[in-house]
């Protein structure tokens, strides 16, 4: 062996090693985090049964007997999140289907980034506009006593995952092959019809695998819902979405600063918080499922 | 524009001398067209023009890519479109049934006349239109669905009741010679068949919509040699009942289904007639190099 042979080897098992140091780095990351996660919450279950803590009705803190229900805050998180999928994913679709299929090159140009941009608007930015602009409004179109609701938050969260869905989705619907669009117009289909039953069809995984990651983005997000859901950690009535309620995320924010460490309390936020971890994997493992579906159909 | 199409392997590959690809052509072609047949085709074919093209020319932006086209396509026969890659033929089958519409930069001139109307009128609509001239691609493209839906599709989306969907499904399959190989899995994806399958339920889909004309855009090209073999079978079979254009590639194709021959180069029609005139005493000599297999 030459000896520029023997640096060359040892070069590339240094770059390969310290490509290797930066993956594990990561998986370390993630790992250690779980299970910090788990531990500090494994130490609430030892002084309070999971059954009432998975069932519970009532979030009381600071109360004499204190009671820790996840039932309000995930009610409030359920609220929130399916509220903000109800107006986005219909917004979203249309969106989609405009840039990829309808919109002229121009138009797409400016649609595109505006899309991109929204999606930069940092969380406290559309929580303060929502504080300014929509609580008002929300209360007095709808005479409430606040206009802190679960709505006013969806409104935000649908904001927010607009983006997402939007650009998943119009990829999903510019990546149908054109062979499909040209089999169904030598039919004799309108555009309409083409849109409707093949190009969406086609798109259908991609398309789902864009709502859930949507839900993914709203279930998360924290500072934004906050300011404009009233934080009543209480199951909401039938008038769900014109009640104020609290999302998982926003106790874990309000709470944990004020919480003295090693309590119950302390431990039961971190119960909550792998609620809100399981929940989240849970919906990424899903759409990945679906994505991988759609990869395999194409 | 087929500018990007690959050049007929076939064609280049055979390395088949002059006389050897005529005296094979003339055998097969006595071979397919008897005597009979040939009467009876021309008989039909005096009856009745299908379509009649009338001094047509298209430009993608400034490229001129049709020149002054004429030509008539009778009924009830098989017009084959021949010749070199970018020569203008699928262009040219794709401004029959509007196909190039939607390509922006594309500008037509001159008229195509089916049944007394100019096709490119602005009365013209054009769904009405594909659904009467239908088209089979290059490449099968079946919709990611059901076999059944499919066929159906066409049907379902001009109207077509769905009690009589069943009997157009099955009457269209078995058109394609395609029923007794799916007659029991209607409900299997469409991308479960095999290519030539899925080339032959495209060819039922556009059955099923019951059209004058079918135009095939080198609908063997993408298929092996006995699935090619089944789709001319089909194709001599469908112009009993159908106008048939198609544009081929390869010349023993043109020269075993077809009735009419049209030879195009670079945008120009260069000659066109009958397929054994065309084959066996063309006119112009860039027809016999080409079909000589000296250049293309």
């Amino acid at each position: 062996m030459t000896k520029s042979r023997k640096v060359r080897d040892f070069k590339e098992k240094l770059m390969k090693s310290l490509f290797l140091i930066g993956g594990i780095g990561t998986i370390l990351i993630l790992l250690l985090i779980c299970l910090f996660l788990f531990a500090e919450a494994s130490g609430f279950f030892k002084t309070y049964s999971l059954i009432e803590f998975l069932i519970g009705t009532e979030w009381k803190p600071g109360a004499r007997v204190e009671v820790f229900g996840l039932l309000p805050l995930f009610f409030g998180t359920a609220a929130v999140t399916a509220g903000a999928i109800i107006l986005a994913v219909p917004i979203g679709i249309l969106s989609a289907v405009y840039i990829a299929e309808l919109a002229s090159p121009k138009a797409a140009e400016i649609l595109k980034p505006s899309v991109e941009l929204l999606a930069g608007i940092p969380s406290v930015v559309l929580g303060f506009l929502g504080m300014v602009l929509l609580v008002p409004n929300i209360q007095r179109l709808f005479d409430l006593p606040t206009g802190q609701t679960a709505l006013t938050g969806a409104i935000i969260l649908a904001i927010m995952a607009l983006p997402t869905i939007i650009s998943v989705s119009e990829d999903a619907i510019s990546s149908v092959p054109i062979a499909l669009k040209n089999g169904s117009f030598a039919l004799g289909a309108d555009h309409w019809q083409t849109i409707y039953k093949v190009i969406i069809p086609a798109a259908f995984s991609g398309i789902s695998a864009s709502v859930i990651l949507g839900m993914g983005r709203a279930i998360g997000e924290t500072m934004a819902v906050m300011m404009v859901t009233g934080n009543m950690a209480i199951i909401p009535g039938t008038d769900v979405f014109l009640s104020s309620v609290r999302t998982i995320t926003a106790t874990i924010a309000l709470e944990m600063g004020e919480v003295a460490r090693g309590t119950e309390h302390y431990y039961a936020l971190f119960a909550v918080g792998v609620v809100l971890f399981i929940m989240t994997l849970f919906i990424n493992l899903v759409a990945d499922a679906v994505k991988r579906r759609h990869k395999l159909e194409a | 524009m087929d500018t990007t199409e690959p050049l007929s392997s076939e064609v280049k590959s055979a390395d088949m001398t002059e006389t050897n690809f005529l005296s094979k052509f003339r055998k097969s072609s006595e071979a397919q067209h008897g005597q009979q047949e040939m009467l009876e085709t021309e008989k039909r074919n005096s009856e009745e023009t299908a379509i009649e093209i009338n001094d047509l020319n298209l430009w993608y932006g400034q490229f001129h890519a049709l020149k002054g086209i004429s030509l008539t396509i009778p009924s009830n026969s098989v017009y084959a479109f021949i010749g070199p890659s970018g020569c203008g033929k699928s262009t040219f089958l794709r401004t029959l049934n509007r196909m190039n519409d939607m390509i922006t930069g594309c500008r037509i001139e001159g008229e195509i006349i089916i049944n007394d109307e100019n096709i490119y009128d602005k009365s013209v609509d054009v769904t009405d239109l594909r659904k009467r001239i239908g088209m089979v691609f290059q490449k099968a493209n079946p919709f990611p669905m059901s076999i059944y839906d499919n066929v159906a599709y066409g049907p379902k989306i001009h109207g077509v009741p769905k009690k009589d969907l069943d009997g157009i499904v099955e009457n269209a399959l078995k058109s394609a010679a395609l029923w007794d190989e799916v007659k029991d899995r209607l409900k299997e994806s469409a991308l479960s068949l095999s290519g030539g399958q899925q080339q032959r339920l495209c060819i039922a889909r556009t059955l099923a919509v019951k059209p004058e004309i079918i135009l095939f855009d080198e609908p063997c090209s993408a298929l092996d040699p006995i699935s090619t073999g089944r789709i001319e079978e089909l194709i001599t079979e469908l112009k009993k009942d159908y106008t048939i254009i198609i544009v081929t590639h390869n010349m023993q194709q043109a020269a075993r289904i077809s009735d009419y021959t049209a030879f195009f180069l670079t945008g120009d029609l260069i000659e066109f007639g009958k397929t054994v005139q065309i084959f066996e005493n063309p006119q112009n000599p860039k027809t016999e190099g080409y079909i000589s297999g000296r250049f293309g």
